[in-house]
């Protein structure tokens, strides 16, 4: 499904490539320290910004920061170098893009995952809390035991808003499900520890849990690999990892950063970018879960019509879904 | 190298000047190889890097800037090095030092700038030195290798910046772990500020790094202090003869080591963040080991070698700014080749400059007798 759906838009977006270009874009993005290549929050930006560059034969540029100043450095520089519309990922770029937008107001900034408020500054965000909703309510379907995992990256913020919708997905369908929860670590490093996350997955699934939900970057591979070893399900995140262990990967939670980073090239060209605050939840299919080949035997039809309708009941407001971010705790 | 000089009859010039540039050189040629191999032209690329580290007044800058933060970590290195240590710690010491200054600048800023800054750099130091104390201590007391302990100390300082700045420290209602921006008048002033020169994140902390090599050259080579941690670091067991105490001397050596990396926090988080962040140190305490190695341990050393290595962070970024093909993992790779050729690779040449100079050398001595 995901596919077609993809190929749709892409099909569609030819279309629009074909009838001449509204405005010369220079587009660029400055990365974040993880890189491009990071296989997650990153790399979907990068996907999403190749996507452009070969459907309309735009080139792009780009520049991965490795000390703190450099942010405000690179995202000068491109400003200076006449680039726009300019991307800065992730939200530790929050107050080099500050100054460097007030610097250059004529410039069209955008940055993922942190708000900014400048009138030539489009912040997106997503609700995480939405998606992992979601897939906690697959989860609490799919498991037997009534217990249920979560492994998390490194212990933000961020994460524990990942956890906490997750949670109250669960508990939604099962009020007295368990809930194991474990950070990989405390430093950047947890992004990408495969071997511990898969440990931690396995002292979950000792303690009875039969689905985990990872969303821990590059550590989640980890994850996803002890569960399908041990017989169980994982959940993955950020792109869809569906297609990594095919039977035993539930479904994936979406946020998608791509489309985020394709659509403000797109409508930096269509001359429809806009600046203000732009919030990616489940009503804007910013973030989502997958459903494909590869897991539509995992997912009963009982299981698409409950998340289904959980999905338009959040969407119309009939579930409030808690954002542990805005009070710091996981209340609901 | 002086004493090798000496013995081969090789000018001192030759040993001290002309063998690094070549080390140099060579690392740039490989470096130039791998450029064309990926289809870029390696002279380009060269002009790109040097015109970005020397080129242009931000450039300079920005070159300047990572030599400051290099300088403190490389007499860090250095000044256990002359104790026989081998502080690869560098990195916690300096996030514990960035942890002082940021307490002091976050709750002390009703104070003056005048007391600010020496209150901030007595905390950086105070930090970093606490930090390394302890490894210094096992060292000295139960033969716990420093090598071990400081690197599990970084662990350590970074898992706490992490607490704090999650938890404690960190500016109500934001995702990131920082706190809030500390009060303007307690920052370090830009060079910009002073001198009519582009902007860049260049700060009065470059002229602290360099008081800081006087200090090192004086202590090291002009005190009884120094005395001491050179004697224990040349023989332990003679420094025991001449009523030196190992002990004393390994966690003095630790202790001002731990300093002087911890004062990196005064260029990153009073010179140019403003705020407490995680991960500041972003590699420098390592980088620091080979500017140490390649600066001889000593501060004119150091301070060339930083120099060295900030010209190649700046020039580096710019190289992968300009040249969409060269990755910032390329840089690391040239990076790396230097370190390869002119610290491992040192004397590669050495026996070439000893058969074209050395002989020149016996002759003029011949001639003198």
């Amino acid at each position: 499904m995901m596919r077609t759906l993809l190929g749709a838009a892409a099909a569609a977006t030819m279309f629009v490539a074909s009838a001449s270009w509204a405005q010369d874009v220079k587009p660029a993005v400055v990365f974040d320290m993880g890189g491009k290549f990071d296989k997650s929050f990153n790399e979907g930006i990068f996907n999403g910004a190749e996507r452009f560059q070969k459907e309309t034969g735009i080139e792009y540029r780009d520049a991965e920061v490795t000390a703190e100043a450099q942010r405000e450095q690179f995202l000068r520089k491109f400003a200076q170098q006449g680039f726009d519309p300019v991307i800065a990922v992730g939200f530790a770029q929050g107050p080099a893009l500050e100054k460097v937008a007030t610097e250059f107001p004529d410039t069209r900034f955008s940055i993922i995952d942190m708000v900014v408020d400048l009138p030539n500054v489009q912040s997106i965000v997503f609700k995480e809390h939405e998606g992992s909703f979601l897939v906690g309510v697959l989860a609490a379907m799919a498991s037997e035991t009534g217990k249920v995992g979560f492994v998390g990256g490194m212990d933000i913020g961020l994460i524990r808003r990942f956890a906490c919708g997750y949670e109250q997905g669960v508990k939604h369908v099962n009020a007295d499900a368990e809930v194991y929860q474990n950070m990989t670590g405390t430093t950047p490093a947890a992004w990408n520890d495969p071997v511990k996350g898969g440990e931690l997955a396995k002292s979950q699934f000792d303690r009875g849990a039969d689905v985990v939900y990872a969303a821990a970057g590059g550590t989640g591979l980890g994850v996803l690999q002890a569960a399908n070893d041990a017989g169980k399900l994982s959940i993955g995140v950020d792109s869809n990892q569906n297609y990594l262990h095919p039977g035993s990967v539930l479904t994936s939670m979406l946020k998608r950063v791509d489309v985020a980073a394709y659509n403000v090239y797109k409508t930096a060209a269509d001359d429809t970018w806009a600046a203000g605050i732009q919030v990616l939840g489940l009503a804007e299919d910013g973030v989502g879960w997958a459903l494909d080949d590869n897991n539509s035997a995992l997912i009963s039809d009982e299981m698409k019509a409950t998340v289904t309708q959980v999905r338009q009941d959040i969407i119309d407001g009939k579930i409030a879904v808690h954002n542990y971010t805005d009070n710091n705790e996981c209340s609901f | 190298m002086a004493g090798a000089a000496a013995n081969t009859g090789v000018p001192r010039w030759v040993a001290v000047g002309l063998l690094p540039v070549i080390n140099l050189l060579a690392a740039f040629l490989v470096s130039g190889l791998v450029i064309l191999a990926i289809g870029e032209n390696p002279l380009r690329a060269l002009a790109i890097l040097l015109n970005g580290a020397f080129g242009y007044q931000e450039g300079i800058g920005f070159t300047l800037y990572f030599t400051t933060n290099f300088i403190f970590t490389g007499l860090a290195v250095a000044v256990a090095f002359h104790c026989g240590l081998f502080n690869i710690g560098g990195e916690g010491q300096a996030t514990l030092g960035g942890l002082g200054v940021g307490l002091v600048l976050l709750y002390l800023d009703f104070l003056p700038f005048v007391l600010i800054l020496p209150v901030a750099i007595a905390a950086a130091v105070v930090f970093g030195a606490a930090w390394s104390y302890l490894p210094g201590l096992l060292q000295a007391k139960r033969g716990s290798h420093v090598v071990i302990t400081t690197i599990m100390f970084n662990f350590i300082a970074s898992a706490l910046m992490v607490y704090l700045l999650s938890q404690i420290l960190i500016k109500p209602g934001q995702m990131s772990p920082e706190s809030r921006e500390v009060a303007q008048h307690t920052w370090m002033p830009f060079m910009h500020d002073i001198f009519p020169i582009a902007r860049s994140p260049w700060n009065g902390s470059f002229i602290v790094a360099l008081l800081a090599c006087a200090f090192l050259w004086v202590f090291v080579w002009h005190t009884r202090w120094g005395y001491e941690i050179r004697t224990v670091g040349a023989n332990a067991s003679a420094a025991v003869y001449a009523g030196i105490s190992p002990s004393r001397n390994i966690i003095l050596a630790m202790v001002i080591s731990g300093g002087l990396a911890g004062m990196l926090g005064v260029n990153e988080i009073m010179g140019v963040n403003h705020r407490l962040i995680l991960n500041f140190s972003a590699g420098y305490g390592f980088v620091g080991i080979a500017v140490s190695l390649m600066g001889r341990n000593h501060p004119v050393g150091i301070v060339l070698a930083s120099l060295l290595f900030g010209a190649l962070f700046q020039g580096g970024a710019d190289l992968a700014f300009e040249i969409p093909k060269i990755t910032r993992e390329m840089v690391v790779f040239i990076q790396g080749l230097v370190i390869l050729f002119a610290g491992a690779l040192e004397y590669l040449f050495w026996p070439f400059l000893v058969a074209v100079f050395g002989r020149e050398a016996d002759t003029a001595l011949a001639a003198a007798e």
